[in-house]
């Protein structure tokens, strides 16, 4: 049998799924124990009970300070940001990206423009949005927004260029006129992408997301990990960095499941 | 085929583990990694091992030393934390809550300097170091920054509670002060001296007020110090031969500090503004008498006392005690049982006496 048409039994599946996991954890283990060994206070690759008191420290006792659970302030300050700046974003990429797609002045106009601020490489932005915006929550939300809302806007514009222009004129031949084009044929089409464009942006947002709150803030999961840093404090970036990689995958699923609820006839595509 | 799977996952296996597992050698070798950052106190390293002084003294012990900068404070400690330096320049405060409080066992061989004046807590539209309450502050959180802001509040009679901190990476530090929103802020040089040529800034607290406890060292990880004294003695040669050349009066000593200033992104005259804040110790004399005087013990007392109220001094503490400081004369602080923190006069002594 040639490699390529190997079939799996259900145990050797689920087995090879789970090696690069298990794999991974046993590596870290033995790691840890050999440091361990060492220096009993090594923080380099903290055993799991210190990343469970870590975890028990962050999550569930007051800080002493301020009296807030620290890794649920820390998650609301950056979801709030997060959704802040794809909400924008996902709001510009449907009326800018539809518009661009389907109105040759809009498209005249905006197109090579779009286009080009796409290719400003957000990150190097930094020290000049912080100078202009200030500090505050509306830098970070304005990093998200011109990291992210070009590639959606692009994105939208080429799914929109990319209908069957016969659907298009089949439409005006019963009469329809351009908002009625745009609002009948267009945007059924293309709003089921719009949520999967935004699900490939997400790794983007958390990126800019952190990169802002290591900058200057004072909460969040980004400002939690390069605080500690500074302390070289594994066992709390450890477990920050699982749960933001669970958010983003939580994320991923919700938003995949919504774009199934809300626009069932989008599944019947390529069978997806 | 389940024989290559396993075999490919035992080889996988072997190769992580040994990539995560790297070890924390200390026994008698003969190459030395030290990692120095930018900062006034620290540029003689940068100089010594550029101009050969390095190679001069590593020689004369029969040791290499490779002498590496590091552009990013922090990464430096880690890397020494981690067991992959055997020494590198570091506060204080820092070398007790990272290395000593990570568990690796740390010893200062040369107190530098100490900042007064490079250090400063600036304000707008204000008088006194009274008028920050009620304002945020940006500054490096649990940085000398921090610790200088919570000793401008004691001064006053304030505490944290009055302020709100910001936490706000160092190099943008001048750009933060010019945006509206920022009306407090505490950074250090060379940023001091940039932000200190804004109009609207005041600066109402600096380190002078709190002399001696804001401290640079060179520390040595405790364990290579024991098993090769020789390493020691030839930082303290190194040093003192550069701190001599920078301070003197003398075109070559001009010309040191040129260089210095250049490296750290100023010129000289920058420079001798920067080391007017900074108190060097050239004599090491001077470096022996400050590190033995009781004054040490107090301020090590207010550092791990702030440290272990910001949570720093290893999560588990439940006093400040939890980590063991000793001092030249044998002195411990806190737990003698956990001693990870030591400073030693030996190798300054020695080289007051010329006995490198």
């Amino acid at each position: 049998m040639r490699l390529i048409n190997q079939q799996l039994s259900p145990p050797a599946l689920l087995a090879l799924k789970l090696a690069p996991f298990v794999l991974l954890v046993i590596a870290y283990l033995a790691g840890s124990a050999a440091r361990l060994a060492d220096n009993p206070a090594d923080k380099l690759l903290p055993a799991l009970s210190s990343m469970a008191t870590a975890i028990d420290l962050m999550a569930f006792t007051p800080d002493r300070r301020t009296g807030d659970y620290l890794l649920w302030t820390d998650t609301w300050a950056s979801l709030k940001r997060l959704g802040a700046g794809l909400g924008i974003s996902t709001a510009m990429a449907l009326v800018v990206g539809v518009a661009i797609g389907i109105f040759p002045v809009i498209r005249a106009l905006l197109g090579p423009f779009v286009g080009f601020v796409a290719m400003v490489p957000p990150l190097a932005l930094l020290p000049v949005l912080f100078i202009m915006l200030g500090l505050g929550e509306i830098s970070k939300i304005a990093l998200i927004v011109i990291g992210v809302a070009p590639l959606m806007i692009r994105d939208m514009a080429q799914r929109v260029l990319d209908l069957p222009r016969e659907q298009i004129v089949k439409a005006e031949t019963l009469s329809a006129n351009s908002w009625l084009v745009v609002w009948r044929v267009v945007l059924p089409q293309v709003l089921p992408r719009l949520i999967i464009s935004l699900r490939l942006q997400l790794g983007a947002a958390f990126l800019f997301l952190i990169a802002a709150e290591a900058i200057s803030s004072d909460s969040g999961l980004g400002y939690r990990i390069f605080l500690v840093r500074r302390y070289l404090s594994m066992d709390i970036i450890f477990p920050y960095v699982a749960w933001i990689t669970f958010l983003a995958a939580m994320a991923d699923y919700g938003l995949d499941r919504l774009r199934r609820w809300l626009f069932p006839w989008s599944d019947m595509e390529g069978g997806r | 085929m389940t024989s290559f799977t396993s075999r490919t996952l035992s080889t996988l296996a072997v190769v992580g583990t040994s990539f995560l597992a790297m070890p924390l050698a200390a026994q008698e070798k003969t190459d030395f990694n030290v990692a120095w950052s930018i900062y006034v106190g620290w540029m003689p390293w940068g100089y010594a091992a550029d101009n050969g002084i390095v190679d001069r003294w590593a020689d004369q012990y029969g040791i290499t030393i490779n002498v590496t900068q590091f552009n990013d404070y922090v990464e430096s400690i880690n890397q020494y934390t981690a067991g992959a330096y055997d020494a590198v320049t570091i506060t204080n405060m820092d070398a007790l809550s990272i290395p000593a409080a990570g568990g690796v066992d740390t010893t200062a061989v040369i107190v530098g300097d100490f900042s007064a004046g490079n250090d400063v807590v600036f304000l707008k539209d204000a008088e006194s170091i009274a008028d920050i309450a009620g304002r945020s502050v940006n500054l490096v959180e649990f940085s000398v920054s921090h610790y200088l802001l919570a000793r401008a509040l004691d001064s006053v009679g304030l505490s944290e509670r009055d302020v709100s901190v910001v936490n706000t990476a160092d190099p943008d530090m001048v750009g933060a002060f010019q945006t509206t929103d920022v009306n407090a802020l505490v950074t250090w040089n060379p940023m001091v001296s940039e932000i200190a040529a804004l109009p609207d800034a005041v600066p109402v607290f600096d380190s002078a007020m709190i002399p001696g406890e804001i401290i640079d060292l060179m520390v040595v990880n405790t364990d290579v110090l024991a098993d090769n004294p020789d390493f020691g003695k030839a930082l303290a040669g190194i040093w003192y031969e550069t701190v001599t050349l920078m301070t003197s009066d003398t075109p070559e000593g001009a010309e040191a500090r040129a260089a210095m200033g250049a490296a750290s992104g100023t010129d000289q005259a920058g420079f001798e503004a920067q080391m007017a804040a900074t108190q060097l110790f050239a004599d090491p004399a001077e470096a022996v008498a400050f590190t033995a005087s009781p004054d040490l013990g107090d301020t090590m007392n207010l550092v791990r006392a702030f440290l272990f109220d910001k949570g720093l001094l290893t999560p588990t503490a439940t006093s400040d005690d939890a980590v063991g400081i000793e001092l030249p004369d044998g002195t411990v602080l806190g737990d003698p049982d956990n001693i990870k923190f030591r400073f030693t006069t030996e190798f300054m002594q020695m080289a007051a006496d010329g006995a490198l």
